[in-house]
């Protein structure tokens, strides 16, 4: 059917039907919790949908509804997102699995409605699993999967599922919508771990923690996050097998025989598509990576798949303010795996589309030549380019200058 | 409950207890910078305590003890020296002493 990826979404959510919702509205996420209260009037799902005050509240009571043995999901953005902050650490040291649907945009400020992925980037520490979509389909799909993600009692960690704000979000797209009772089936029956509401066997959440086991409590989180690496392939895995989409950590194209490669997350990899197929119609060894898993890292996966490569750029719509040259997180990570897995090619940064400046294939184009300039020369002239910022007109390559004069 | 060998692998999820009410085993009297002192016997110049239980009333550690309606002391293996029992004492009879007086004592 043609659904946006917000409704793509909320038609997860009908069929997961959790147990609770709780969710305040912030655009470009607004349709989500708005769809799903009209699911729980029309009586569609069991829903308890809690109307909050802020994002705060909401992820306040997702907690207490997670912690009670509730299976429970939300939805929000950016400046929500930012508020929930302190919740998103608690929910994930008490290992509770909710989910959030985060459609990405740019945090204030200046404010902005439109996408960039500085949202979540910001919360990258905060112990959730982070999956991110290229398209509606997509976040359909990762929502459904997130569910046995987050409740595998080897993991037990919240998960927040990425589409891009307006691209993805506000987008119609076809959709296919798996069989009700298919995805019923797939996701499961939830079996909380400690539920305060089994009254027979009452426990503590949240008690004071101190240096005697605070520590131990983190290992053992960490423990979760490194788990989370295995099962979020074999659920992928599963899903392909009883809907023939399968999901791994990230996607490949045209790997097998690339010379230049272009990592970029959600839907700007099928702009960079585009342009990839653009370029190897004319005989370039283009390939690309599109990671879905952000959190937890794959970084060694990622490495591997970029070992017969001879440059890579990568592609961030982020930015870490005060981070080396200040980068964004995408890139920062996947230099740390090269130096660890010993990939000592030239790995380029391109931090693009903050606020929701547009991305074209030609701009994309445009980073493979520099590309297939760095790689012949084995050099590069910078290694962070702000593509497409007014003001930098002179400095939209990273190609070597020498190379570019004479190209 | 201090290091007692217990590793992450042996602990419960998320930091949950699973026992009600075994805050008791967690002893937070080595918190204590002052304790409080009272006074049984009285003085030429100072009321001995009249367990009137004013103290057992306000200390919010529940620190002070009382057995069949009587006062019998102080649970020094709980008690953080907050001083409200001194403060509260109709009679002025509960002394903050700084914890150093009392070293070489078993320790709390």
């Amino acid at each position: 059917m043609a659904l946006d990826g917000n409704s793509a979404v909320a038609e997860a959510m009908r069929q997961i039907n959790p147990d609770v919702m709780a969710a305040y509205p912030i655009t470009p996420s607004t349709a989500i919790p708005q769809a799903f209260a009209q699911y729980v009037a029309d009586g569609a799902v069991d829903t308890e949908f809690v109307p909050v005050e802020s994002e705060h509240s909401a992820m306040s009571a997702c907690i207490g509804a997670a912690a009670a043995g509730g299976r429970v999901t939300t939805a929000t953005s950016a400046n929500g997102l930012a508020l929930m902050w302190e919740m998103l650490y608690v929910a994930a040291s008490m290992r509770l699995p909710i989910v959030i649907a985060d459609v990405n945009r740019a945090l204030s400020g200046p404010i902005n409605i439109h996408c960039d992925h500085g949202d979540s980037m910001g919360t990258r520490d905060a112990g959730w699993i982070h999956l991110f979509s290229e398209n509606a389909q997509e976040a359909y799909e990762n929502t459904l999967q997130a569910v046995r993600i987050a409740e595998h009692p080897d993991v037990r960690l919240p998960v927040m599922v990425m589409q891009d704000g307006f691209i993805t979000s506000h987008t119609m797209e076809r959709v296919e919508i798996y069989d009700d009772a298919e995805v019923k089936d797939f996701v499961g029956p939830y079996r909380p771990g400690y539920p305060l509401l089994d009254l027979d066997h009452p426990v503590t959440y949240g008690a004071l923690d101190l240096a005697d086991f605070y520590f131990e409590h983190k290992r053992a989180q960490i423990e979760g996050m490194r788990h989370a690496t295995r099962v979020i392939q074999d659920v992928g895995a599963e899903f392909g097998r009883r809907f023939g989409r399968p999901y791994s950590l990230f996607d490949a194209y045209g790997m097998d025989d690339a010379d230049l490669a272009i990592v970029v997350l959600a839907s700007t990899a099928g702009t960079a598509r585009c342009a990839m197929d653009a370029l190897r119609a004319k005989g370039v060894r283009a390939g690309l990576i599109k990671p879905r898993v952000f959190r937890p890292f794959p970084g060694k996966e990622l490495i591997e798949a970029l070992r017969n490569v001879k440059a890579v750029a990568v592609m961030d719509r982020s930015v870490s303010f005060g981070a080396m040259d200040n980068s964004g997180p995408l890139w920062l990570e996947l230099l740390a795996a090269a130096q660890l897995h010993k990939l000592a090619i030239p790995i380029v940064e391109y931090v693009f589309g903050l606020g929701g400046r547009e991305i074209t294939p030609g701009d994309i184009e445009n980073i493979y030549r520099d590309l297939a300039m760095i790689a012949a020369t084995d050099t590069f002239s910078r290694p962070v380019t702000y593509l497409g910022v007014r003001g930098d007109e002179d400095f939209q390559s990273a190609a070597p200058v020498a190379v570019r004069a004479m190209a | 409950m201090s290091n007692d060998g217990t590793r992450w692998q042996d602990l419960p999820l998320g930091g949950v207890i699973l026992q009600a009410g075994n805050s008791v085993e967690y002893q937070t009297g080595g918190w204590r910078a002052f304790r409080p002192v009272i006074l049984w016997e009285k003085t030429p110049t100072q009321k001995a305590c009249t367990r009137c239980l004013t103290c057992w009333l306000y200390c919010p550690e529940a620190a002070m003890v009382a057995a069949a309606g009587d006062f019998t002391g102080v649970d020094l293996d709980h008690c953080k020296g907050c001083g409200i029992c001194a403060e509260v004492c109709p009679v002025k009879c509960i002394t903050m002493v700084e914890e150093s007086q009392f070293v070489g004592e078993v320790a709390r």
